[in-house]
């Protein structure tokens, strides 16, 4: 290794920290690796104004604070994808905020040698220091490689440390020389080549080396490297936008025709090139027996991928998976509901009465709690998302559910995203992450909330319960039943509808194709599925917690404000009034107390109609009346933007039937049976059924939860998006309930 | 032993193959040229997912699965 030196100054003074950068394919063990070198202090972050994941901890038993920090996974330095974008300008040094790396460790799959080698060759010709983890060399020699690392670490310059990344084999020498070699004086080793030219290519990487020398003299060790890439590749110069002068950009293209005319292809030369010399390398370094019995991994897959036992057990997988949400979550949510309702009044009892009083209960307290009861499914998807994952089987989910989702344009790698939206939008968006094409995950994003998640479940059960007739359809099928499925089925046509349309209009592009790599099965490990759920539980309270709190303690604010001072002195004087007879005449204590909480109950319908929320339920009486709807419907609508069950217990408020427990039935049922009462101004009953099918074909399209909208905020990094979605999402429920309301007569329902 | 050139979708499940020619667009083309499917590349096509696409295949040791419309225009001789 031929080190000529040539630190970077300022380097020293933005960080006095060294940088490690861990780097290589998806499906290397990269990840696993991580964990071992930096325990359970790293820190998983953005890089700035993209949706990247910026994964940094530091190195665990080093004497100094060395910083590991893991790229995503790459097929190679010219950008696919944002992630491998990242991960480019991080090798190349172009994010201001990632010092350059004293260290490179390339993690390589031993038992994948080819395709790995041709990334990592790629990356020792920056000329970084370079260390190359040998990983996965049990999985190769089950499969009958042995690989010899003196050979290896000759043939490329580098030195090579066999591991087993899983179970921590050779790993500690892996640390202990990072520690030693991180601290040394960052240097760069003369530029080298693992690709031999043919002459005439040769001379135009040459001409161009000189230029970008010119242009970068910054990064003039790695110019050879660079003009290689922008040479053989226009990804390269596309995903730089700014970076290269005119005068460059036309002696690029000025070399590519040149070559072109001489019958040369100047896109492919180079990767054979590469190939033939990774090639060359490992057959001068692996040994493999002949071996003819068929792997684990295939055996699993005859099954796993078979016509019919795949299908049955991939939908087995996702039912298990989806049922789990569904109602492994509840026990632990009505906990947390408890546990943080039960603080806050313990708080507030604590605290003098007063506006701040209710300030902390029913606005922190409350809004805090509605954060938290979001936890247990999104541990509880991201559990079985990091099992499918660590085990290999997310790959050939998506293998089979390619066809299906590519019918409207999305990737097989949807389906588990929309899948787990029937459970709860925000871990569902959060799930989409696992979609490599930005535009792919973004109509993801946008068509999720169109699954009925399970808040809308209390919405259509007062609804049905209030105003569906309890009839039999041919004998068996009950007409609530039906309406019900009506609705979840109406979500999924319209996503998938939209999801299309979405892709032929506002995100239209070249699909990019599908290379799916079906990576070996391997057993999962507990800690690294549990460490990748605590992260997105994590992700999630910083990230969107803060928003949904503020916008929850808002709409208690609404709710709660303006206070009317006489009406309240009033309700004080009719208490105690109240209080003083019963206690006088020693009236039966049951009848006083039922007469005391009929007082409660109107008072507090009363709050709440004359509030800021109610008078913009009022406010908003003309939009919906074309719906059927009223202006206490308004209010429901209002209050319900915190989310939708909310609808339930703001109704119950509005009709005095006072505050219901979650979960209650006896309470669901009062309140259906008040709202079957309610007579409209004709006479008529006020909740027809068509009244209350259009609302909740509403509530299947109105994008009705803060949650949703701060999550997405945060994963798209901008307000665009949300603000776009809520709006279509609310001209498709104007839309679907105005046309529900005005065609349903037509066939004879009122 | 030349064959006639076939396309990869025609492929039995099983059928050994080398890479003759890649009819891809430059930008597609370009990823799989770097994930190792070069003319001459020996290819095994493994078998088509349950619902009859995408198509699984096996290349310098590893697994890749592909869209029958790109899987069309990559041409392969038999083995």
């Amino acid at each position: 290794m031929s080190a000529t030196d040539s630190s970077t100054p300022g380097f020293v003074a933005k960080s006095p920290s060294p940088y490690v950068v861990l780097t290589g394919n998806p499906n290397c063990g990269k990840t696993t690796l991580f964990n071992t070198l930096t325990g359970l202090r790293a820190r998983v972050g953005n890089y700035p104004g993209v949706t990247v994941e910026r994964k940094e901890g530091p190195l665990q038993g080093a004497a100094q604070d060395i910083r590991v920090l893991d790229l995503p996974g790459t097929y190679s330095l010219s950008p696919q994808s944002l992630d491998e974008q990242v991960a480019r300008d991080v090798l190349f040094h172009r994010l201001p905020e990632v010092p350059p790396p004293a260290l490179v460790v390339i993690v390589i799959d031993a038992s994948n040698l080819q395709r790995n080698l041709y990334f990592a060759t790629q990356v020792i010709e920056l000329g970084y220091p370079t260390f190359l983890a040998l990983n996965m060399v049990d999985v190769a020699s089950d499969n009958g490689i042995s690989i010899q690392v003196e050979q290896l670490s000759r043939a490329l310059c580098v030195p090579v440390f066999p591991i087993v990344a899983s179970n921590g084999t050779g790993v500690p020498a892996l640390i202990q020389a990072i520690a030693s070699r991180a601290t040394q004086p960052a240097s760069t080793s003369a530029p080298r080549l693992f690709c031999e030219l043919s002459r005439n290519y040769g001379l135009e990487a040459e001409k161009l080396t000189e230029s970008l020398e010119k242009s970068f003299p910054e990064t003039r060790y790695q110019a050879l490297a660079e003009a290689l890439l922008v040479l053989s590749d226009d990804r390269i110069v596309r995903s730089s936008p700014g970076r290269y002068p005119p005068a460059l950009l036309a002696q690029i293209a000025d070399a590519r025709a040149r070559l072109e005319s001489q019958g040369v292809d100047w896109r492919s030369v180079p990767i054979e090139a590469r190939y033939a010399r990774v090639s060359a390398i490992e057959q001068m370094v692996a040994t493999a027996a002949p071996m003819d019995v068929e792997s684990t991994t295939d055996k699993i897959d005859r099954v796993l991928t078979d016509r019919v036992w795949g299908l049955v057990i991939f939908v087995a997988i996702m039912a298990l998976m989806f049922q789990s949400i569904f109602t492994l979550a509840e026990t632990p949510k009505s906990w947390i509901e408890w546990a943080v309702g039960s603080i806050g009044r313990w708080v507030s009892t604590q605290m003098s009465p007063g506006p701040l009083n209710e300030l902390i209960e029913l606005g922190v307290f409350k809004g805090a709690g509605a954060v938290a009861v979001f936890l247990p499914q999104i541990c509880l998807l991201f559990f079985f998302i990091g099992l499918l994952e660590d085990t290999g089987y997310m790959a050939r989910a998506a293998f089979l559910m390619d066809r299906l989702m590519s019918k409207v344009g999305l990737h097989g790698k949807s389906f588990i995203p929309m899948l787990s939206s029937f459970a709860c939008a925000i871990p569902g968006i959060m799930a989409a992450r696992t979609i490599e094409s930005p535009k792919d995950r973004l109509v993801t994003i946008l068509v999720a909330p169109l699954m009925s998640c399970s808040a809308r479940l209390p919405v259509y059960t007062l609804l049905i319960a209030a105003c569906i007739p309890k009839v039999r359809i041919a004998g068996v099928l009950q007409l609530s039943g039906l309406v019900m499925l009506a609705m979840y089925l109406l979500g999924v046509v319209v996503a998938l509808g939209m999801a299309w349309l979405f892709k032929r209009t506002l995100l239209k592009g070249p699909t990019p194709m599908l290379i799916l790599e079906l990576p070996p099965y391997k057993r999962p490990l507990l800690r690294v599925v549990l460490r990748h759920m605590w992260e997105r539980a994590k992700l999630f309270l910083k990230r969107a917690g803060t928003v949904i709190l503020g916008i929850n303690i808002l709409l208690w604010f609404l709710a709660s404000y303006p206070k009317d001072r006489v009406a309240e002195a009033r309700f004080e004087q009719q208490i105690t009034a109240m209080q003083s007879t019963s206690a006088a005449r020693g009236v039966s204590t049951q009848e006083s107390e039922l007469a005391m909480s009929q007082l409660k109950k109107a008072e507090a319908g009363r709050r709440l109609r004359e509030s800021f929320a109610g008078r913009l339920g009022r406010g908003i009486e003309p939009l919906i009346r074309p719906l059927g709807f009223d202006w206490k419907i308004g209010i429901g609508i209002i209050a319900s933007f915190a989310a939708r069950e909310v609808f339930v217990s703001t109704m119950s408020l509005v009709y005095n039937v006072g505050e219901i427990d979650r979960g209650s039935d006896l309470g669901l049922q009062t309140l259906a049976q008040k709202l079957h009462e309610q007579k409209a101004s004709d006479g008529g009953a006020q909740y027809r059924p068509r009244v209350a099918l259009s609302l909740m074909v509403f509530y299947v399209f109105a994008l009705q939860c803060v949650s949703t909208v701060a999550i997405v905020r945060r994963e798209t990094n901008t307000w665009r998006w949300p603000i776009f979605q809520w709006v279509y999402m609310g001209v498709l429920a104007w839309g679907f309930s105005f046309a529900t309301y005005h065609i349903l007569p037509w066939f004879g329902l009122s | 032993m030349a064959t006639e050139l076939q396309t990869l979708s025609t492929l039995a499940p099983g059928a050994h193959a080398v890479v003759a020619e890649l009819r891809l667009a430059p930008e597609s083309r370009g990823r799989l040229l770097e994930m190792g499917m070069l003319v001459g590349t020996a290819i095994e096509l493994i078998r088509f997912a349950p619902l009859g696409d995408p198509v699984e295949i096996k290349i310098r040791g590893y697994h890749l699965s592909l869209r029958r419309q790109d899987a069309d225009q990559i041409l392969v001789r038999l083995r």
